[in-house]
């Protein structure tokens, strides 16, 4: 395998991870995890911490359980046993209120502009006070600031993954859980991602990807796949 | 600068902005309000066909004909209510944000209404008037369907959450939702019959007629709510 750093992350590098007490609070805490799919157990026992500054690529072959682990975290799937811990989760928040999702599936209306789509979910997902970048500057940034006017059915499919990470860029939140984010991008988009996902981490902010392809920036790894074989579910008494 | 904050706090709240999308989207796909009205048109229009062009038996069971109409066309449109969210991925962001899903439910059941429901009640004294109905049937039918409509809505958002994840869930929708709206249909004909030969008085229907809707406004965006995390994996 070829990773760029191995896990976990050096500190070296990130000369503003030094000044944080070893012991962050992890924005993002698996315990014992197990989760199951159609009566057949696809994550157990799974661990694992996500503190500010952290990338976490979890990578399997196709069905080792990568989406059902993003969108369990995503609070989309319960799991069976185990839980989640949000570092930022209190009395007024819930946990996946400090988490952006990006699944395969990318959340725009193809009869709505690409401006339209992406002040819908900057309002309906940071309300009035929690917002990011502007509209613009995020298209901006993924390089589609002319496409602002089109409507999201007649984008490409590469066009319209831009138009969904553009939506993180609108209303800060400290957790990105990705899902194959580089899927349909070329390898320009890819380097912008890669460059917005380090400066993110830089931030403080914490990235659990899911992706088949090499992630080039220092990132910890957990490979579902070597973890555990699919195992049957244990006799019910 | 207070009132540009306030007016900029009610643009950018969640839920208007939801309102927003929806009537945006509805507006824009297939004609939206005009393709129900079409239906509930054809619908009426068929009637005659079937049963004669005899104005008096077409005028007494006319109140009837364009309750089961409304209803029908109704129940039409529902079953992308969340489907459609669901297959573009937005049903996740929408379950995972900050507003309860419930008050989700409801903001997007209220512009489907005003979408599809409204239309048709405003269509239906002129859809009357072609089954020879007089003006005060014209009147009642016209009232109670304005009364009644919201609760064939909102019934039918809970069809339409707990079929959301079929690919053909429009007719498993209406088997459930169709004998849950029985009661709707029966008020709502008395209401449009009271005094033309049916003995009761036309407030009593009708006022169970806003109850049932007033109640399926207040209890169906939990059950569809509810349906919608179930179903939604």
């Amino acid at each position: 395998m070829q990773e760029r750093l191995p896990a976990p992350l050096p500190s070296s590098d990130q000369p503003s991870r030094g000044s944080r007490p070893a012991e962050a609070v992890p924005l993002l805490a698996a315990e014992e995890l197990s989760v199951e799919r159609a009566g057949r157990l696809v994550l157990s026992r799974l661990s694992f911490t996500l503190r500010p500054g952290e990338v976490l690529l979890v990578t399997g072959r196709n069905g080792a359980g990568k989406s059902t682990l993003i969108r369990t975290l995503a609070g989309l799937l319960q799991p069976t046993a185990g839980g989640i811990r949000f570092g930022l989760a209190d009395a007024e928040t819930r946990g996946v209120e400090t988490v952006h999702y990006l699944g395969y599936e990318d959340a725009l209306k193809p009869s709505l502009t690409v401006a339209e789509n992406l002040d819908f979910w900057a309002s309906m997902l940071g309300g009035a006070a929690e917002r990011g970048l502007p509209v613009p500057e995020a298209l901006a940034a993924f390089g589609i600031a002319r496409l602002v006017d089109l409507r999201a059915g007649y984008l490409s499919a590469g066009q319209k993954r831009r138009v969904a990470l553009a939506r993180l860029l609108t209303v800060p939140r400290p957790v990105w859980l990705l899902d194959e984010p580089l899927i349909a991008l070329d390898s320009e988009a890819q380097g912008v991602l890669t460059a917005l996902m380090a400066k993110h981490a830089a931030q403080g902010g914490a990235i659990l990807v899911a992706s088949h392809q090499p992630l080039a920036l220092p990132h910890a790894r957990i490979d579902l796949a070597e973890r555990h074989a699919p195992a049957p579910l244990p006799e019910e008494a | 600068m207070s009132g540009s904050g306030l007016r900029e706090a009610a643009s950018g709240s969640p839920l208007a902005a939801l309102f927003r999308r929806e009537l945006r989207v509805g507006r824009r796909i297939g004609g939206g309000a005009a393709l129900g009205v079409m239906f509930f048109l054809i619908l009426v229009t068929l009637v005659p066909f079937g049963v004669g062009p005899d104005l008096n038996t077409l005028s007494r069971i006319g109140p009837a004909i364009l309750w089961i109409a409304a209803l029908l066309a109704t129940l039409l449109g529902l079953d992308r209510l969340f489907a459609g969210d669901r297959d573009d991925g937005s049903l996740d962001l929408l379950l995972m944000s900050r507003t309860p899903a419930e008050l989700t439910v409801l903001a997007k059941c209220v512009a489907h209404w005003l979408l599809t429901g409204l239309p048709l009640v405003a269509a239906s004294p002129l859809f009357g008037l072609m089954l020879g109905m007089d003006g005060r049937a014209l009147l009642q039918a016209t009232a109670s369907l304005a009364a009644g409509t919201p609760a064939l809505t909102m019934l039918g958002a809970i069809g339409a959450a707990l079929t959301v994840g079929l690919r053909k869930g429009g007719l498993l929708m209406a088997v459930l939702i169709l004998p849950l709206c029985v009661p709707v249909l029966i008020f709502g004909v008395s209401a449009a019959t009271a005094g033309l030969g049916n003995p009761v008085p036309f407030l009593t229907p009708f006022l169970v007629e806003c109850a049932l809707s007033l109640a399926a406004v207040a209890g169906a965006p939990f059950a569809a709510a509810a349906a919608l995390r179930a179903m939604n994996d």
